[in-house]
């Protein structure tokens, strides 16, 4: 089982009095796309933000259980959560480029905020991580430009970028198209199978195809619970769970 | 058709609401006009009396030589001093408050705050007349105008400050937070950016506002016929000028009140002007 990258044992995540996560043991394999899909307020965003400790930020957010990155709990008092969001980074529902920031200082503004640029050259790291992003292409000659002033699409394959250029060993997906049009959801797919050559993807989606495109393993989430884990290809032909199953041909959602 | 429609309604009643429509409009714009009137002309009256005052003579000259140089220099450094204290302090306030005031002595604060920008200005001159003037120097001083005035700006560039602040969406908080960036870091090199616009605007109307406070300088600078004589001596300013020769009963000291009067209004609607071409300039590049 050393394949696994994340992993969450026993987890339980509130809201005030609200329990939106109960009992999720989940795995995230290295170099492999998990999604984690379910109907609205299933808890999957929620599950998300607790595998880089967003969750906690929260005003009455409480959890219980481990979250464990390359077999070291993430929660663990000596553990500072700055840290663990470099290993684990993040690209969220709607495009967020720093807006008093150019496309090359949003690439550049993790390593060059963290002090962590000094022996590297910022030129490079920023030319490499808009090619991963396969957005240097279209931006190679716009860098000073406002990270705002280029298309939503765009701007997400910006964050993406930015999130690359740290050098992270996971990247998580908060619905990373949902506010996208279908052709720039479609290059953010494609990039998407692209980076786990590279990375650990987990993304949350609630757009079934997508997870079945992009995705190597799914899971299905309801009401805080994880209802059914497994390969895609699994899943998506042979769900065990009635519940998953009533899902994916549209039943409820 | 037509006529049949209006015949279902009653006519009657259409005819009153549109009535009353017509009265609340009027009672709005009598409104306008009596709160805009006598701003016109007080601003008219003192162009009129000022403006004959104004020559380089009046400008530049000291209080011996009939000139009001001294509270104009004055003003300018009650300014620069009132800034460079009251500036950094109220607008850390507002991080505090807008970035890290979600606990209960955040709301202490801001009630506080509150409480304080609308304190009456002559209790904050006598306070600072008592602790600095009579207690920690032992002097009328420039130093003690400055802090009174402070006092008096930190609240409002507080407010302002967490206001601006939270315009910031959250959104680029979280992106800040995820690629591992520390808080203070978050704060100067993202969130204070983001929030420049404003900042600049509400900053610079706090200082014109307390450009014209006179109460809180009366009792600490005390006022001065010389140009700067050092930070433990009197000073002049152009508010206390006002006041202290509207006192005075002769011609030439009359028309100086007025001059300086025209001087002041000058200063503090260039500083208005500023914000409004500044905050234009700003949503112009946003648009673009």
């Amino acid at each position: 089982m050393d394949n696994i990258k994340m992993q969450s044992v026993d987890l339980n995540a509130w809201f005030g009095t609200k329990q939106a996560l109960r009992d999720i043991n989940l795995s995230i394999k290295t170099n492999a796309v998990t999604a984690i899909i379910g109907p609205s307020g299933c808890g999957k965003s929620t599950f998300i933000r607790t595998l880089n400790r967003m969750h906690e930020l929260a005003p009455t957010a409480k959890m219980t259980g481990q979250i464990l990155l390359d077999n070291q709990n993430i929660y663990n008092p000596t553990v500072d959560p700055v840290m663990i969001r470099r290993r684990v980074g993040m690209v969220f529902q709607k495009p967020n480029p720093f807006p008093t920031m150019s496309i090359y200082d949003n690439v550049a503004a993790g390593l060059k905020l963290t002090g962590a640029h000094k022996d590297k050259n910022l030129d490079d790291v920023v030319k490499h991580s808009l090619q991963q992003a396969t957005l240097w292409d279209e931006v190679k000659d716009d860098l000073k430009k406002p990270g705002t002033s280029i298309s939503g699409g765009q701007q997400q394959r910006l964050c993406i970028a930015r999130a690359i250029a740290l050098q992270p060993e996971v990247i998580l997906m908060d619905e990373p198209t949902s506010a996208l049009d279908p052709i720039a959801s479609a290059k953010i797919e494609r990039l998407i199978v692209e980076l786990k050559k590279n990375y650990t993807v987990a993304i949350v989606t609630h757009n079934m195809q997508q997870a079945s495109r992009v995705s190597d393993y799914t899971a299905f989430m309801y009401l805080g619970s994880l209802i059914e884990f497994g390969a895609t290809k699994d899943i998506f032909e042979s769900p065990k769970n009635q519940l998953t199953e009533k899902y994916l041909t549209g039943e409820f959602g | 058709m037509r006529t049949n429609i209006f015949k279902k309604l009653d006519l009657h009643s259409y005819k009153l609401r549109k009535f009353k429509n017509k009265i609340f409009y009027i009672l709005c714009l009598s409104c306008i006009i009596v709160a805009i009137v006598p701003l016109l002309s007080i601003l008219f009256e003192v162009i009129l009396r000022g403006a004959p005052a104004i020559n380089l003579q009046f400008l530049t000259g000291n209080g011996l030589h009939g000139g009001i140089g001294p509270a104009i220099q004055g003003t300018v450094i009650l300014i620069g001093l009132t800034g460079a204290i009251g500036i950094p302090i109220g607008i850390l306030t507002g991080v505090y408050l807008s970035e890290y005031g979600t606990n209960k002595y955040a709301t202490w604060i801001r009630s506080i705050n509150d409480i304080l920008t609308g304190f009456p200005s002559i209790i904050v001159g006598i306070t600072a007349y008592s602790l600095i003037v009579i207690g920690l120097i032992g002097r009328f001083s420039p130093m003690a105008g400055a802090a009174a005035l402070s006092f008096m700006l930190i609240p409002i560039v507080a407010r302002t400050t967490e206001e601006s602040l939270k315009l910031v969406p959250n959104s680029a908080r979280e992106a800040a937070m995820a690629l591992g960036i520390h808080r203070w870091r978050t704060i100067i090199s993202i969130i204070l950016p983001s929030a420049k616009g404003g900042l600049i605007t509400g900053t610079l109307l706090a200082v014109a506002r307390i450009a014209g406070e006179t109460a809180p300088i009366l009792l600490t600078i005390m006022g001065s016929n010389f140009f700067f004589q050092g930070f433990s001596a009197p000073m002049d300013a152009l508010p206390l000028r006002i006041y202290l020769n509207s006192q005075l009963h002769t011609q030439i000291a009359q028309t100086q009140a007025w001059g300086a009067a025209l001087v002041l209004i000058l200063i503090v609607l260039t500083l208005n002007i500023g914000v409004r071409l500044a905050s234009n300039n700003r949503y112009r590049k946003i648009t673009r």
